[in-house]
């Protein structure tokens, strides 16, 4: 005789607990935590790269680097002044998790860190899927992408809490619209934050770091 | 491709479930899946028979109940379902949506003997 049980239990709830776990870490030390996705190529590492330069003095940051295979992004990151950096090669996974972030943060020492950056592969769907304990994720879109990113990759844009759009130097250069991806982006998500910037050419980025200032300052409760 | 870490953990799960009530056989998981989980049902299918044949659970019925997303508009009150994931109620035109479906990603239940 089949017997039917009720289960009601969360897929990820693995993941979720690992991910709670971190969150509550995080906050214990008022570090800000932001999970940083996008496609391929539409800034990450560059804007990190900038961030680094220009706020090491004031702020610690931290890195987490995720690629599916190599080293690099992590190497730029260095060379760029970082100096907790740690890569995560997830060796063909599309997205990091809360176990791999877990097993990354029981080997950094955090009590000086204001800022944890979490750069994901480069992906804008499974990403959205897998909770890392982070405050935030922040979505990366470039002027060389469609501007109808935003809708047919809905569930990132709606599980983000600040749009960073680069590569502004380049509009004009393409039939990209750039408030076409604001109103696009704002139907999946009325309260998104926008920043518009270009990392090559070094503009909008004092936005981007206000805003930062603004959030460590608010996560340190000062 | 994130359904095949997705197909793994629903195979745990049910290995865990199925071992602590005496399950000799799974015949049929049931799964719900919210619109805004982003996790493609057919991919999933797919990853699930991939990862489960030449295991006990190959051949195992997939029961996916697809929610939609739904919720209710903070300006208007009223009851809304979000269609195309453009969240902008469709009474009143507010964009603060409360969101209470449609971020399922669930095993609702299995069927065994």
């Amino acid at each position: 005789m089949n017997k039917r049980i009720t289960v009601e239990k969360k897929v990820l709830s693995e993941n979720d607990r690992l991910a709670a776990e971190i969150r509550r870490k995080l906050s214990e030390k008022r570090i800000l935590a932001l999970n940083l996705v996008s496609s391929p190529g539409s800034g990450k590492t560059s804007l990190l790269e900038k961030t680094l330069k220009a706020l090491n003095s004031e702020l610690n940051m931290a890195l987490i680097a995720g690629d599916v295979q190599t080293e690099n992004d992590a190497d730029r990151l260095k060379k760029a002044g970082g100096k907790i950096v740690r890569p995560i090669v997830t060796g063909g996974a599309c997205h990091l998790d809360a176990k791999m972030i877990t097993g990354v943060l029981e080997e950094l020492d955090l009590d000086e860190v204001d800022i944890l950056f979490i750069e994901n592969v480069g992906n804008l769907v499974c990403p959205s899927s897998y909770d890392l304990g982070e405050d935030m994720k922040v979505v990366l879109i470039s002027t060389t992408e469609g501007d109808d990113k935003p809708l047919k990759y809905p569930s990132m844009f709606r599980r983000s809490s600040v749009l960073v759009i680069n590569k502004t130097d380049l509009l004009g250069l393409s039939d990209f619209d750039i408030e076409q991806v604001k109103n696009n982006a704002r139907m999946i998500n009325a309260d998104l934050i926008v920043i518009e910037l270009s990392c090559l050419k070094e503009t909008g980025l004092e936005t981007w770091y206000e805003w930062l200032r603004e959030r460590t300052a608010a996560k340190k409760g000062r | 491709m994130h359904e095949l870490s997705i197909a793994m953990e629903i195979i745990a799960i049910v290995e865990e479930e199925s071992a602590k009530r005496n399950l000799e056989r799974v015949e049929e998981i049931g799964l719900k899946i919210g619109a805004l989980t982003g996790v493609d049902p057919e991919a999933l299918r797919f990853a699930f028979e991939a990862s489960t044949a030449d295991t006990p659970l190959a051949g195992v019925r997939i029961n996916i109940e697809n929610i939609p997303v739904r919720g209710r508009c903070l300006s208007c009150g009223k009851a809304i379902e979000v269609k195309e994931f453009i969240f902008i109620c469709p009474y009143c035109g507010a964009g603060d949506l409360e969101i209470n479906r449609g971020e399922e990603l669930d095993i609702a239940y299995i069927v065994g003997l």
